[in-house]
């Protein structure tokens, strides 16, 4: 070793193998007998969302831009990413198309407006990731409401379902109802640093 | 040729792993305090009918148990591979992978990497390793402000106060004593707060969102990364979380080395686990997942810090090592009595609980923590409550084994012991020493408890007032 300092990597990967040098345990097999896939019901997931405070509103795709019209105050500002579908805007509202809005004008919006990617029926979930119709991860963090629009074709029954589905590259944000604490007296409390309302727009 | 160093325990003087005083002297001044017992009681009964309602919802649950613990089993055999895998995809995907013997050299690490930035302050996410090893204090000194963001861990940080849960660390405060830690503390706080958590969380989210706003580092822990694709996971709440690992310019992540899984399907299992065995969800509100550095979007630098800290010496011991496996949720604390009555603060380090019993004696060595395998009643619920099956009664066998070894003999209990053997023997000399008992009696009532250096045994334990007549009397006058 001379002429060659070690460096912290070689100390911990040594002090590791060091430590399994004498190892006798076998090799592990994971058995994967816990539930893989279930049959989808869209009242499920309505269901385990309204239970974590998401508003929940099943409607067709027409109906979306009235759907959201009932939401915001006329003339409210919405935060668009790029790729969202026109047509769910209301006229109603002004749009701010995301073309690289500051930290502050996203903060400042009445709401965003994203698609997902994927939701899970048995908990509650949507999954965000940052595809154009729901854009930078900071879109859905900053302004008071989140209104997501989910496809029903996007639903899955279980969790490893949607991890099959999801792109493990690409950032993700899972969400499962509004931003929340217990951390006063396990008293639960909505809003904490996240957006204070999530609303869920659920496409048949 | 790889180097072979042995494994070595977590410094002295750094951190928190060791307590100021034994479990039992802690314990003692816990017991006292009736608020915090009501707090503690009022916490794990809560916690415990919410997690055991949606474990039942789940009919997979044991199969899931059965995973996680071999998944994690799978991955301890093979660590040292999966954190060069991993230190790879993360590298590919435009992160930077750092190595911590140590927590000197972890907080070395962070504070240099702070420092580069130019930034003297940082907005941190709840994270059980830098507890651990003592950042906010090892920043503290080098000029830069470490801002807790979790709600609770901001009420512990302005209140200069210790975490005494896993998941809930602010559990011992009150509404009322959360206000006025706020009032004193919090920068531009409303004179008029009142004492609702809706308005105390309020008040910290105002406080917060600037801070969130303008800080250019973030520190986070990790909850898992993926060795396969080199992804990192962060689950949580409120959403402070997010907005530290999305706002920040720079994102700074200290993981223990145990973290690691080894395929992204893993995820599937510890994901379902999670949030039911800690908080009782089905899921929690947010979980993060990122790949290094993703352009346009979110911190636009990536550090990981792959912490050792005493992990390796934990790894050598293959009874011991399941201890590795915890994924955090704090289930055990909810569930053990011993916890429920004692608090966290009487553990001594960060990691309270049964969990904490076996986890921090490993990490530095039995000598310094050797009272906490005793903390405990071997009742067997957290083995039970443990989604990742970790024996903790096994364990805390194991380690008090080993405590007794590590103890300069003779000790007072094989003392006793060899006098009893010694008396027993001799049955004229067992009489006596039964009379003597008797007599003992009539100089203290019930409770006084023995004298030293025996006094360790009646301490927690009531003395069993000597029958007027013994046996052999009865026996002889008959």
């Amino acid at each position: 070793m001379v002429g060659r300092a070690v460096t912290s990597r070689d100390l911990v990967l040594g002090r590791l193998r060091a430590a399994l040098a004498a190892d006798t345990a076998a090799p592990v097999d994971v058995p994967r007998d816990y539930r893989q896939a279930a049959a989808v019901d869209l009242d499920q997931l309505a269901q385990r969302l309204a239970d974590y405070r998401a508003h929940v509103h099943r409607v067709a795709e027409g109906a979306v831009a009235d759907t959201i019209a009932d939401l915001l105050p006329a003339g409210g500002t919405v935060v668009v990413p790029p790729g969202l579908p026109p047509a769910w805007l209301p006229p109603t509202v002004t749009a701010l198309p995301d073309d690289g809005l500051d930290h502050a004008r996203i903060g400042a919006a009445d709401a965003v407006v994203t698609a997902a990617a994927v939701a899970i029926a048995q908990t509650g979930t949507v999954v965000l990731d940052a595809s154009p119709d729901q854009g930078r991860r900071v879109l859905s963090l900053l302004p008071d409401r989140h209104v997501c629009v989910v496809r029903a074709d996007q639903v899955v029954a279980t969790v490893p379902e949607a991890l099959a589905r999801l792109t493990p590259h690409r950032p993700l944000t899972w969400i499962s109802g509004p931003s929340a604490t217990s951390d006063i007296e396990l008293i639960r409390v909505e809003g904490v640093h996240g957006p204070r309302q999530l609303h869920i727009i659920l496409l048949p | 040729m790889p180097t072979t160093t042995p494994p070595v325990t977590a410094p002295t003087g750094v951190g928190h792993l060791r307590g100021d005083e034994s479990f039992p002297t802690a314990a003692r001044r816990s017991l006292a305090d009736p608020q915090l017992r009501r707090n503690l009681r009022h916490a794990t009964t809560t916690i415990r009918a919410k997690s055991a309602g949606v474990i039942a919802e789940q009919s997979d649950w044991e199969q899931l148990r059965t995973a996680g613990a071999a998944i994690k089993a799978d991955t301890l055999r093979r660590l040292p591979d999966l954190l060069e895998q991993l230190e790879e995809k993360v590298t590919g995907a435009g992160g930077v992978v750092h190595w911590a013997a140590d927590a000197v050299e972890a907080n070395r690490v962070v504070t240099d990497l702070v420092r580069a930035t130019g930034a003297d302050r940082v907005i941190k996410v709840k994270s059980m390793a830098t507890q651990e090893i003592g950042l906010n204090e090892a920043l503290e000194a080098a000029g830069i402000t470490a801002v807790e963001t979790d709600l609770a861990e901001l009420i512990v940080q302005l209140g200069d106060d210790r975490p005494s849960h896993i998941l809930v660390p602010a559990i011992h405060r009150n509404r009322a004593e959360i206000r006025e830690i706020f009032l004193r503390e919090m920068p531009g706080v409303d004179p008029a707060l009142t004492d609702d958590p809706t308005a105390l969380a309020a008040a910290a989210r105002r406080f917060l969102r600037e801070t969130f706003l303008s800080t250019p580092v973030a520190v986070s822990g990790a909850n898992f990364a993926v060795a396969e694709t080199g992804t990192l996971a962060v689950v949580e709440s409120e959403g402070n979380g997010r907005m530290c690992l999305t706002l920040p310019e720079t994102l700074i992540t200290v993981m223990g080395v145990e973290k690691v899984v080894p395929t992204w399907r893993d995820l599937e299992v510890f994901l379902q686990l999670l949030p039911r065995a800690s908080t009782g969800e089905r899921m929690n509100p947010y979980t993060s997942m990122w790949t290094g550095v993703t352009p346009g979007d979110g911190p636009q630098t990536f550090h990981l810090v792959l912490l050792d800290n005493g992990r390796s010496a934990v790894l050598a011991d293959e009874v011991g090592r399941q201890a590795l496996r915890c994924i955090r949720c704090s289930a055990c604390l909810n569930v053990c009595p011993v916890y429920e009555r004692a608090g966290g603060h009487a553990y001594g380090s960060v990691y309270p609980g049964p969990i904490g019993a076996v986890l921090s004696p490993q990490l530095t060595g039995i000598e310094d923590n050797a009272s906490l395998p005793y903390a405990s009643t071997l009742c067997g619920a957290c083995y039970d409550a443990c989604p990742v099956k970790i024996n903790i009664p096994e364990l805390l066998v194991h380690l008090r084994a080993e405590a007794v070894e590590s103890r300069p003999r003779p000790t007072a209990e094989s003392i006793a012991m060899a006098a009893a053997a010694y008396t027993m023997d001799r049955p004229r000399l067992y009489a006596a020493g039964q009379r003597a008992a008797r007599l003992s009696r009539l100089a203290g009532r019930r409770g006084r408890g023995l004298p030293p250096p025996l006094n360790g045994w009646t301490a927690s334990r009531d003395l069993p007032e000597p029958p007027a007549q013994t046996f052999r009397e009865w026996w002889a006058g008959r």
